[in-house]
């Protein structure tokens, strides 16, 4: 390289970096900086009327899993905020697995189709995936609440005697869950399945492959860095969910996200709050590293 | 070779899902905006038609007061989002790849990884901070947050499309001596505009439907619709809620039809 084109390319760089600065200064300050500061709030001692006084204390991590007994002042499992994590985790993950086994038919379905229709099918997924998360909770609530929809008809046909009774309990918060965050893995999904050699499949039948074989064998090994992205997309969100368990799921039955903004609220313990959020933000990470890394084994690989 | 007498790519009962699944995602959302006319006060019991949610929505002080806030939020986090995105799309893309570009995807896309609750959390303990230290309470809190995590989106667009954009172009204005801004203003900016568009309609969807952070981070008064709304549902759920779901839903519509207006019509050279 010449010493003119050496410094066309230094130039170059400083210009990507002073045109990238406004947005990473702004992003700095609203969006990564702001979580160490949730890191030093988690060390610090809860004030009386909410917000905190700078002393240094471990209890707020302490609580994340402990509580302290009233009587004889000892450490014990805290049994509720263990269990509304695994709650939490449980209900991500039975989502996640719900939202791809109808969510991989959908993105096939939409792959599939003559070019022609094909974005407009599509265009009808994109729709969901804009629309007001909690316009869409609202949605499914009216279906399924008590006086909703579905009990209505239900009532009318003289199927069931009284009211089934969803609103409140997991069934309901898995039902609007999938709703909510289904279109999260169906694009994910017809990205990579639009990418997919069909001649693979022909490749298979003539091979004299069933047709679950060939899905089993072709199909799902293929496309596994779609599934996974759409998984990764549905988990995370799931994971922090709050609108949607405050809705659907009521007072009783609390995710991860209900149970932070609690101590932001009522609970008046901003230090728990804050570490519970970088409690939250640990398992996210782990998440999304092991995609990055499946995702970069699989190019390795081919 | 016998004759195969199904599509090779046609998979049994894939397609029954798939439309079960359309139907599934739009009859609650059909539901909710038929309601929303309805005369009664059931979710599901039609008496007839009638507008007067709608009436009784936009005669109420509160709503009006939140839809305003709404607005004004979008369109200054839209406008300044998508201006970051473009100067940074501009400094990402087209040149040779830099130590540090990883960093700045990352960063650019950090909105987009973390749980919007930790995201809302870790923005109060920032504003009630700084408001107690400046008694500041103004909208300004709620721009900078939703042009924050707007930014990934507004991006997005714009990078396709630069990263679509034929260089010859520019060489060629570059050539007929025109300076960096006169080609930037006269040649780059015209053809980036679908993709500015369309980073801008994303951007302002984005921040419409923003519940979680604007719930922990707004003054009082400063309700936007969808607070509003989350707000009135402690209460009880009353159609004028349907109402303004349905207006915002073809507020969104309409959004998402010129974006993808303004993205159809992009040339696709290899992509």
């Amino acid at each position: 390289m010449s010493r003119a084109e050496q410094a066309a390319s230094a130039r170059s760089v400083r210009a990507g970096w002073w045109l990238s600065a406004p947005a990473l200064l702004l992003l700095t300050f609203a969006a990564v900086g702001p979580l160490l500061i949730v890191l030093i709030y988690s060390f610090l001692t809860p004030g009386k009327y909410g917000n905190v006084e700078w002393v240094f204390s471990w209890a707020g991590w302490v609580s994340v899993l402990f509580e302290r007994d009233v009587f004889d002042d000892t450490l014990r499992l805290a049994d509720a905020n263990l269990t509304i994590f695994f709650r939490s985790v449980k209900l991500s993950f039975i989502t996640t697995v719900l939202t791809f086994l109808v969510g991989f038919p959908t993105a096939w379905f939409i792959a599939t189709r003559p070019p022609k229709s094909r974005a407009g099918w599509l265009f009808l997924i994109t729709i969901p995936f804009w629309t007001n998360l909690l316009i869409r909770t609202f949605a499914i609530n009216q279906i399924i609440r008590n006086e909703g929809v579905l009990n209505t008809i239900l009532l009318n046909l003289g199927v069931i005697g009284a009211p089934i009774q969803l609103t409140y309990t997991d069934t309901a918060l898995l039902v609007g869950m999938v709703y909510v965050y289904l279109p999260l893995m169906v694009l994910p999904l017809f990205a990579t399945i639009d990418r997919f050699d069909m001649r693979l499949l022909e490749a298979g039948y003539d091979l004299y492959a069933s047709r679950w074989r060939v899905l089993w064998r072709i199909i799902l090994p293929i496309t596994r860095p779609g599934i996974i992205a759409g998984s990764i997309l549905v988990f995370v969100p799931c994971l922090g969910a709050y609108v949607t368990p405050r809705i659907l799921g009521g007072g009783k039955n609390m995710m991860i996200g209900n149970f932070i903004e609690l101590q932001f609220g009522q609970g008046r313990n901003w230090p728990l709050g804050s570490a519970l959020s970088m409690a939250l933000l640990v398992i996210v990470t782990f998440a999304l590293l092991a995609y990055v890394r499946t995702i970069g084994g699989d190019r390795r690989n081919g | 070779m016998a004759k195969r007498s199904f599509a090779v790519n046609d998979l049994p009962g894939f397609a029954t899902i798939a439309i079960i699944v359309f139907l599934a995602l739009y009859a609650p959302m059909a539901v909710l905006v038929v309601f929303s006319f309805n005369a009664g006060e059931s979710p599901a019991q039609w008496a007839g038609f009638s507008l007067k949610w709608y009436q009784l929505a936009l005669q109420n002080d509160q709503v009006q007061a939140a839809a305003i806030t709404s607005l004004k939020i979008a369109f200054a986090a839209a406008l300044l989002s998508t201006a970051l995105a473009t100067m940074a799309a501009l400094g990402t893309t087209r040149r040779k790849n830099f130590k540090g570009q990883t960093f700045i995807y990352a960063m650019i896309n950090q909105p987009l990884m973390v749980p919007e609750i930790v995201t809302a959390v870790a923005l109060l303990l920032v504003t009630a901070a700084i408001k107690k230290a400046t008694g500041y309470t103004g909208l300004g809190y709620l721009i900078l947050a939703h042009a924050a995590f707007c930014i990934p989106f507004a991006y997005l667009p714009i990078r396709a499309r630069l990263e679509g954009m034929d260089l010859a172009l520019e060489t060629a204005a570059a050539d007929l001596y025109a300076g960096p801004w006169q080609c930037f203003r006269r040649v780059t900016l015209p053809l980036l505009m679908p993709g500015i568009f369309a980073g801008a309609m994303l951007a302002f969807v984005t921040s419409l439907d923003d519940v979680v952070i604007t719930e922990f981070i707004k003054s009082p008064g400063q309700d936007t619709l969808p607070t509003y709304m989350l707000g009135q549902l402690r209460r009880s759920m009353k159609p004028d809620v349907n109402a303004i779901s349905t207006g915002i839903l073809a507020l969104t519509l309409i959004l998402l039809t010129a974006f993808y207006l303004a993205t159809r019509t992009r040339k696709q050279p290899g992509a």
